[in-house]
């Protein structure tokens, strides 16, 4: 039976964690998202499911230990606020450069630097266009609600085991401290080590007697061999584009313009919708739910059905406004709205900027 | 249809967010849609601490507001800042102890509960936010106290459960300490 409860977004991540049956958490303290640990070591797991949480002693080292734990085809996350997420990088390339799977948890605060510990958005570049060196991708949930917090970690990781891919989950300082009810889903057990061998043949697991040796690596010294894999993982990236873009549209049928946000900016943008309707303004949401892959097809689509124009709201100095861009082509009239500094855009701001777009 | 949308605003350690809590699970009890959405960081400790409330029956799009239908206020810094927030023709309530400026909006319904005196003569100072919700409850009854009494359970660890009966017992007398505020009874 499915249960309904009243829980921070934090908390309903961690909760959601264990009962999708996850093998290891690693993780180092930081506001806005300390009570996943928190939540986890209080629930100690590991005298129920197994499941292993682990205070590490720095992010570097929490993303190392994902790493590895990864490498033996575990289902292993960490969870952390930007600055953390920055320090963790180099780990995220190289799991994306050994393709294993793994989710990785930011609850977005403002920054540069160590910033404020408010909500912020302003981690989109770093997490859908790079962050760590090389070409990867990672496949970016954006939850808005706090039930979303818990179904889009069991999301996470069933996508980054069917790409071996690594996952992340790009939550914001008010998604992760708001309590909404949530309804959670029955726990799934943990696999047991035959099933890990089944589902992941690469793993390594201890060789045994008669049977290939299996390298988990990201290094590939010789060029050709290095551009071989770098067409693989294209190859894969462009399945995931086709395949696992995820969205919201609300009232978007009939709509002149069309406000595109993700997590709590979608949120206050949702109202700013009411009040813009309310008004006579023929306007709706586009609220995507993967920024990677981004809903592109679908800006286009809208735009074939008569949207003039698109407002990206997000809590940075306008970022995913250039995807936007990307997707309308030239085709509509794209601009930027938010704040910045962990300083929200109410509802009603939003609802004047998107009568000043519309002019 | 029940679409409340509250702040409730005070010192840190008042138990403003509690108070938030408990309704917020009440309104889960009685199958609202529900949302808390605190004031986090560095003035949690010591300063002053808020939290945005809202009850509806149907989806709860923005969590976060700048206009209230109830402000539900305890400290001074709060009504200052909290006052003009709230809807013309909305609910205003306060603890009138530490207020030296009372609020002055005509277009409000504004209610006093003298919850800290109650609570400090009763020496029974853990109870304070039950008294005040029990006032508003009063006021508008958005959840039963039967929802009130579920959602205590739910967010109560058990080994509090023990006091859950002086926590009713606050809020009944939050609903017999609260008093309407006639603003132009006063200016007479």
């Amino acid at each position: 039976m499915s249960e309904l409860r009243l829980m921070k977004g934090n908390e309903a991540l961690a909760e959601a964690a264990i009962r999708a049956g996850v093998d290891a958490y690693y993780g180092y303290p930081i506001t806005p998202q300390s009570e996943v640990m928190e939540y986890l070591m209080k629930a100690n797991p590991e005298k129920t499911t197994g499941m292993v949480v682990l205070q590490a002693e720095s992010e570097v080292a929490s993303i190392n230990m994902v790493y590895g734990a990864a490498g033996a085809g575990k289902m292993a996350m960490t969870s952390s606020s930007s600055p953390g997420v920055s320090l963790m990088q180099e780990g995220i390339s190289y799991i994306a450069g050994a393709e294993l799977p793994c989710v990785v948890v930011n609850v977005v605060r403002g920054g540069p630097g160590l910033g404020t510990i408010q909500p912020s958005q302003a981690d989109y570049f770093q997490t859908v266009k790079g962050g760590g060196h090389g070409d990867y991708k990672l496949i970016t949930l954006a939850p808005a609600s706090v039930q979303e917090m818990a179904d889009f970690m069991k999301l996470a990781f069933d996508l980054a085991f069917k790409y071996r891919n690594p996952a992340m989950i790009l939550s914001d300082g008010a998604i992760g401290q708001m309590m909404e009810k949530v309804e959670l889903f029955d726990p799934i057990q943990r696999r047991t080590d035959e099933e890990v061998a089944l589902q992941c043949p690469w793993a390594t697991t201890g060789r045994k007697r008669g049977t290939q040796k299996r390298v988990i690596t990201s290094l590939r010294l010789v060029a050709s061999v290095q551009e071989e894999f770098n067409i693989k993982l294209q190859n894969k990236y462009k399945e995931i584009e086709e395949k696992e873009v995820r969205c919201e549209m609300l009232q978007c049928d009939d709509a002149q313009y069309v406000i595109v946000a993700y997590g709590s900016s979608a949120r206050t943008s949702m109202k700013a919708v009411e009040i813009a309707r309310k008004n006579g303004m023929k306007v709706g949401l586009l609220r995507p739910q993967t920024l990677w892959p981004f809903p592109s097809k679908q800006i286009e689509t809208l735009i074939n059905n008569g949207a003039k124009g698109f407002l990206s709201v997000e809590m940075s100095a306008g970022q995913m406004v250039e995807d936007v861009k990307l997707a309308a082509n030239g085709k509509a009239k794209v601009e930027h709205y938010g704040r910045m500094g962990g300083v929200i855009a109410s509802p009603q701001d939003i609802y004047e900027a998107l009568k000043k777009f519309a002019k | 249809m029940i679409n409340e949308e509250i702040i409730i605003a005070g010192f840190g350690g008042q138990g403003v967010l509690s108070m938030g809590k408990i309704l917020a699970y009440s309104g889960l009890m009685s199958g609202l849609e529900v949302s808390w959405m605190p004031s986090y960081g560095p003035e949690m400790r010591g300063g002053t601490a808020n939290v945005t409330v809202i009850l509806s029956k149907e989806r709860i799009s923005s969590p976060i507001l700048t206009s209230y239908d109830t402000a539900i206020i305890l400290n001074q810094q709060s009504l200052d800042k909290f006052e003009n927030t709230v809807k013309p023709g909305g609910i205003l309530i306060y603890d009138p102890s530490g207020i030296s400026n009372p609020p002055t909006r005509h277009d409000l319904n504004i209610f006093s509960v003298e919850a800290t005196k109650a609570a400090t003569e009763r020496n029974m100072s853990k109870i304070f936010n039950m008294i005040v919700l029990g006032g508003y409850l009063k006021v508008n009854p958005v959840v039963s106290l039967d929802h009130i009494e579920a959602g205590l359970k739910k967010s109560l660890p058990e080994r509090h459960h023990n006091l859950i009966p002086a926590n009713i017992e606050g809020l009944k007398l939050g609903s017999e300490l609260i008093q309407r505020i006639n603003l132009y009874k006063e200016a007479c």
